[in-house]
C-alpha cells in the first residue's frame, strides 16, 4: 500500500498540475494579502476562494486524473496487489497532492505575513472539502465508463453542493419564515459540507455578530464541545462515505 | 494710535486688577474650615454657615451617607479618600451654589432600591461637580430634578462583572441648563443617561466599556453632544423619543456585538448629526421611527453594516457622508423610502465619471439583494458569503427586482471627502 | 495450469462469455483468435481478476483466483496498450515492479538488455515513442520469470529488430516450459510462436486444439488459410455454434 502510494504520490507531486495549482493558490493568497489590510478580511476573502474553487478543482481534476490513470490502474490490477491498495493509493496521492497544493498555496504567505486561529481553520476546511470532492469524483469515476460523463457528475454535484442546495435551503427558511429555524437550519448545514465548513470558518471570525440571532444559535452550538463533534464527525462522515462507496464500487468494477 | 489702543488697555488692566482684589477679599469673609481624617464630615457641614469653603485633607474617611443642605464648598486636597463601605450613598445633596471638587469616592451600596450613589443630587440649582474619582460605585453621580449643573473631568470608574451589579456612570433625569464635560466613565451599566434632560450639553467625555449603553437618553430636547467618544460599549449608544439634537463630531467605535449599534436612533425627530466617525460597529447607525434627521459629514468606516435604515423612517437625509469599507453600506426592512440620499462616497461604487465633474455618472444602490433578503428572513443569514448569495448579488447588481427602487444615490462621489 | 470452469460475463444484455469452459496448460504456447468482440479480451481480463465473472470460477494452479491476488505474482501480462504515470521515470517503474513483488529476487534481465532499457532509465514515461513503451511493457513481463505469461498483441507498434527479440525470447520462455498465451492479428506471429489455437466465437470456444490438428481439420497446409476456413465455418454454423474438438 504503502509503496503504491509512494509512487503514486511521486507521479502526482512532479505532474504540471500540482505545481501550477499551488502556484494559483499562492498568487492568490499574496494578492489578497497584498489588497486587506487586517486578517479576518485575508480570512473573508481567503474563505471565498476555498468554498468556490477548491471543491470545483478537487472535483475535475480527481476525475480527470482517475480516467488519465485508467490504463496504469489496469496494469495495477493485473500485479499482485490487493484492489483496495490500487484504489486507496490513487485516492490518497490525489487527496495528498490537493491538500498539499492549499498547504503549500495559502501556508506559506500565511507563514509570511501572519495567521490567527480563523485562517488555521481555514486550511483544515480547504483539505477536508478537498478530500470530500475527491470522493465524490472517484465515486462518478468508478460508476461510468466515460471521462466526459463521470467530469459532468462531478460537475453536477458540485454545482448542487456550492449552488443548488443553497438555494434550495433559501426556499425552505423563505416558505417556513414564520417557524423557529435554527435547528432546523443547523441540520441543512449539516447536510451540506460546503455550508459547514463555511459557517465552521464564520463562526472562527468574529463577524459572526453580524449574523443576529441565527448566528447566535450557531456560534454557541459550534463553540460547545457537543457541537465542535457533531460538526467534525459530520465532515468525517462526509469524507469517509463517497470514497467507502466508490471503493466498493471498485473492488466490483470491470475493467 | 497704538500708544492710545496701549493706554485704553491701561485703563481696563486697572479696573480689572481692583474687581479682583474686590472678589478675592469677599471671599475672604466667607469661612473656611478644614477638616482632617477622624474629623466628620457631617458634622463639619452642621455646623458651616452658607457659602463656607470646606478643605478636606488627605487620607481616608470611612463615612456614608453625608447629608448637605446648604450652599457649600467641598474641596478635596490630594483626593481624600471618602469611603462609603457599602453603604447607600456617600453624598447627598440637595441644596443650590454647591462644589464638589477632588474627591475620592468609594465602595457606594449595591442597592437597585434606592439607587446608591458616589454624590446624588436633589432639586439643586447651579452645582459644580469636578474633578472627582468615582471608584466602585453603585451609581458615580445621580442627579434629580436639578438645574444648571456643571459636571466637568470626574473619573467614573467600576468593576462590576454583571450588568445588574451596577448602575450608571451619570445619571440625570429631569434636569436641564447643565453642561457635562470632560468625564470619563467606565465598566457602568449606562455611561452617561439622561430622562426629561433638556438644554444640556455633553462635550469631549470618554465613554467606554459599559455594560449597557455608552450615551442613553430618552424624553430630553433641546441637547447637543460633541466630541465625545462612546467606545466598546455592550451595546453602544440608544436615544429615543426625543427631538432638536445635536450631535457633533463624536467617535461611536468598536461597539461590536449581535446586538450592538454604534447609535440607535428611536423615535428621534428634528436633529442633526454632523462629522462623526463610525468605526468598527456591528452597525453604526439603526433608526427607526426617526424623522427630519439631517446626516452629514459623517465617516461610516468598516462597520457590519454603516446604516439600518427601517421603512418607519421618513424626511431624513443623508449628504456628503463617507461610507468605506463596511460590510454592508445599508439595510432596509421596507421598499417605500421617503428619505433622501445624496452626494455621499461609497467606496464600493463601481461606476464611472465621463464628465470629470467627481460625480459619478450613474447612480448607486448602497442596498444589496441579500441584505434585503437577510431583513425578510433573519435565518437566510446562514447563507452569507456563500455562492449562491455572491451570484444573486451580482445579478441584482446588473438587473434590479427586489431592491428598493427610491433608495438610490443619484449622484455618488468619485471620491472621498476630506472628513475624519 | 489455468482452467476455467464454465464462467459466464454479461456486460449490461450483452453476453459476453456463456458457460465457457477452457483449460491451458504448462509447456504449451496458447494463440487465442476470435473476431471483435468474441470474448477474448474478456477472457484474458478475467484470467487476470481485472474483470469478474457473473459465475463459474477460474482456478489458477488449482486455487480459484476469486478474492485473491498472491496468484498474479506467477503471470506476466503485456498489455496490448501500456500506458503509464506519466512522470514516471523509467528506472522508477522497474523498482516499483519489483518492489510488488518483493519475494521474487530472479530477475530475467534478457529483454532490458537487448532492448538496452538502462540507457533510458532516468526518461520520463511521457517523454517515450509508443514503440519504446511496448518494449518497456514486454520487459516488464518477463522481468520476474512468471510461470505463465500472458501477451496481448506484444508485436504491436515494435520497430523489426524488436519484433525478432521478443519472438525469439518467446520462443526461449515455450521451450523452458511455461504457459504463454498470446493475441494477435498477425496469423504468421502466431503461428511461429504458438503450438496450440483457441478460437472463440461468441463467447464460446470453438475450436481448441494443436495447430497440427487444426490444419488437419480444415486440410488445409497453411496457418493462415485454414484460420480462414474456421472464420468461414462460424458463418455457416452461426445460429447453432457447437464445439470442435480433436476427438
Amino acid at each position: 500500500m504503502l509503496k503504491l502510494l509512494k509512487y503514486a504520490l511521486y507521479d502526482i507531486l512532479k505532474s504540471r498540475f500540482a505545481i501550477i495549482y499551488t502556484v494559483f493558490l499562492a498568487l492568490v493568497a499574496i494578492s489578497i494579502y497584498q489588497v486587506s489590510d487586517d486578517l479576518s478580511k485575508v480570512s473573508l476573502s481567503l474563505m471565498n476562494i476555498m468554498i468556490m474553487i477548491v471543491p470545483l478543482i478537487s472535483a475535475v481534476f480527481a476525475t480527470t486524473h482517475f480516467y488519465n490513470n485508467l490504463e496504469f490502474i489496469e496494469l495495477m490490477l493485473a500485479q499482485p496487489v490487493k484492489r483496495s491498495q490500487v484504489f486507496l493509493s490513487q485516492l490518497f496521492a490525489v487527496i495528498l497532492m490537493l491538500s498539499l497544493s492549499i498547504l503549500f498555496g495559502f501556508g506559506l504567505p500565511m507563514l509570511l505575513w501572519g495567521a490567527d486561529s480563523s485562517l488555521i481553520t481555514l486550511l483544515a476546511v480547504g483539505v477536508i472539502l478537498s478530500a470530500v470532492f475527491t470522493g465524490f469524483a472517484f465515486l462518478a469515476s468508478v460508476l461510468t465508463r466515460d471521462k466526459a460523463k463521470a467530469i459532468g457528475i462531478s460537475l453536477a454535484l458540485w454545482i448542487y453542493f456550492s449552488l443548488v442546495y443553497d438555494g434550495f435551503v433559501l426556499y425552505i427558511i423563505y416558505s417556513f419564515a414564520d417557524y423557529p429555524l435554527e435547528k432546523a437550519t443547523l441540520g441543512l448545514v449539516m447536510l451540506n459540507p460546503v455550508d459547514l465548513g463555511r459557517i465552521l470558518m464564520l463562526m472562527q471570525l468574529d463577524i459572526s455578530a453580524l449574523m443576529g440571532y441565527t448566528g447566535a444559535f450557531f456560534q454557541k452550538f459550534f463553540s460547545s464541545n457537543m457541537g465542535l463533534f457533531i460538526a467534525g464527525g459530520t465532515l468525517a462522515l462526509w469524507m469517509l462515505f463517497p470514497n467507502f462507496f466508490a471503493l466498493r464500487v471498485f473492488r466490483k468494477r470491470d475493467f | 494710535m497704538i500708544w492710545y489702543q496701549i493706554r485704553i488697555m491701561k485703563r481696563y488692566l486697572t479696573v480689572f486688577l481692583l474687581l479682583l482684589f474686590l472678589v478675592s477679599t469677599a471671599e475672604g469673609f466667607s469661612t473656611v474650615i478644614r477638616i482632617s481624617p477622624g474629623q466628620s464630615i457631617q458634622e463639619a457641614v452642621d455646623r458651616a454657615m452658607p457659602g463656607d469653603t470646606l478643605r478636606v485633607a488627605p487620607g481616608t474617611y470611612p463615612q456614608s451617607g453625608i447629608v448637605i443642605r446648604k450652599s457649600l464648598v467641598l474641596i478635596g486636597e490630594d483626593y481624600p479618600v471618602l469611603d462609603g463601605e457599602m453603604k447607600g450613598n456617600v453624598l447627598v445633596i440637595a441644596a443650590d451654589n454647591v462644589t464638589i471638587q477632588g474627591f475620592k469616592i468609594i465602595n457606594t451600596g449595591k442597592s437597585n432600591m434606592d439607587d446608591s450613589a458616589g454624590i446624588k443630587f436633589f432639586d439643586s440649582k447651579n452645582c459644580v461637580i469636578r474633578d472627582n474619582i468615582l471608584e466602585n460605585a453603585f451609581f458615580g453621580l445621580h442627579f434629580s430634578n436639578s438645574s444648571g449643573l456643571t459636571i466637568i473631568g470626574n473619573q467614573i470608574h467600576s468593576g462590576a462583572v454583571r450588568e445588574f451589579e451596577v448602575g450608571n456612570g451619570i445619571h440625570l433625569w429631569k434636569c436641564k441648563n447643565s453642561f457635562i464635560g470632560n468625564n470619563e466613565v467606565s465598566g457602568h451599566r449606562d455611561g452617561i443617561y439622561l430622562e426629561f434632560v433638556t438644554n444640556t450639553q455633553a462635550k469631549e467625555n470618554l465613554i467606554q466599556k459599559n455594560m449597557r449603553y455608552g450615551l442613553h437618553f430618552m424624553f430630553s430636547h433641546d441637547n447637543s453632544y460633541i466630541r465625545n467618544t462612546f467606545k466598546n460599549n455592550g451595546a453602544g449608544v440608544a436615544v429615543m423619543y426625543t427631538k432638536n439634537v445635536l450631535m457633533k463630531e463624536n467617535r461611536f467605535e468598536e461597539n461590536w456585538g449581535s446586538s450592538a449599534y454604534g447609535i440607535l436612533l428611536k423615535d428621534i425627530s428634528d436633529s442633526e448629526v454632523i462629522g462623526n466617525i463610525f468605526l468598527k460597529n456591528t452597525v453604526g447607525i439603526y433608526m427607526e421611527g426617526s424623522s427630519r434627521i439631517e446626516f452629514t459629514g459623517n465617516t461610516f468606516r468598516e462597520n457590519g453594516w454603516a446604516l439600518k435604515l427601517m421603512a418607519s423612517c421618513d424626511q431624513n437625509t443623508f449628504k456628503a457622508n463617507n461610507f468605506t469599507q463596511n460590510t454592508f453600506d445599508m439595510s432596509s426592512n421596507g421598499s417605500v423610502v421617503l428619505n433622501t440620499i445624496t452626494e455621499n462616497y461609497w467606496d464600493k461604487y463601481e461606476g464611472y465619471d465621463l464628465d470629470k465633474d467627481y460625480v459619478g455618472d450613474v447612480p448607486y444602490r448602497p442596498i444589496n439583494l441579500y441584505s434585503v433578503i437577510v431583513e425578510k428572513i433573519p435565518a437566510a443569514v446562514m447563507l452569507w458569503r456563500s455562492f449562491l448569495v455572491t451570484l444573486l448579488d451580482r445579478m441584482e447588481k446588473i438587473l434590479p427586482t427586489m431592491t428598493p427602487d427610491q433608495m438610490i444615490d443619484q449622484s455618488p462621489k468619485m471620491r472621498p471627502y476630506d472628513i475624519g | 495450469m489455468i482452467s476455467v470452469n464454465g464462467i459466464s460475463k454479461k456486460f449490461g444484455k450483452q453476453e459476453v462469455l456463456k458457460d465457457f469452459k477452457l483449460s491451458f496448460d504448462t509447456g504449451n504456447s496458447y494463440a487465442i483468435m476470435g473476431p471483435n468482440g468474441s470474448g477474448k479480451t474478456t477472457l484474458i481480463k478475467s484470467i487476470l481478476g481485472m474483470v469478474l465473472p457473473d459465475s463459474g470460477e477460474i482456478l489458477v494452479k488449482g486455487q480459484s483466483i476469486k478474492g485473491s491476488e498472491s496468484y498474479r505474482s506467477s503471470i506476466g501480462y503485456m498489455p496490448q496498450i501500456g500506458r503509464y504515470p506519466q512522470n514516471m521515470k523509467v528506472g522508477q517503474l522497474f523498482s516499483m515492479m519489483k518492489d510488488m513483488r518483493p519475494e521474487i529476487k530472479n530477475y530475467d534481465m534478457d529483454l532490458v538488455e537487448a532492448f538496452e532499457l538502462n540507457k533510458i532509465k532516468d526518461k520520463s514515461m511521457g517523454t517515450l515513442s509508443g514503440g519504446t513503451v511496448q518494449k518497456v511493457s514486454a520487459a516488464l513481463a518477463f522481468l520476474f520469470n512468471p510461470e505463465i505469461l500472458i501477451l496481448d498483441e506484444p508485436t504491436a507498434g515494435l520497430d523489426p529488430i524488436a519484433v525478432e527479440i521478443l519472438k525469439s525470447k518467446i520462443q526461449r520462455e515455450r521451450k523452458a516450459g511455461k504457459l504463454i498465451l498470446v493475441t494477435s492479428h498477425i496469423l504468421s506471429d502466431l503461428e511461429e510462436l504458438t503450438n496450440h489455437a483457441v478460437y472463440i466465437f461468441e463467447g464460446k470456444v470453438f475450436f481448441n486444439d494443436t495447430i497440427e490438428s487444426l490444419k488437419e481439420m480444415t486440410s488445409e497446409e497453411k496457418f493462415s488459410p485454414a484460420i480462414a476456413k474456421l472464420m468461414q465455418w462460424t458463418l455457416k454454423k452461426k445460429s447453432t455454434t457447437y464445439e470442435l474438438t480433436h476427438a
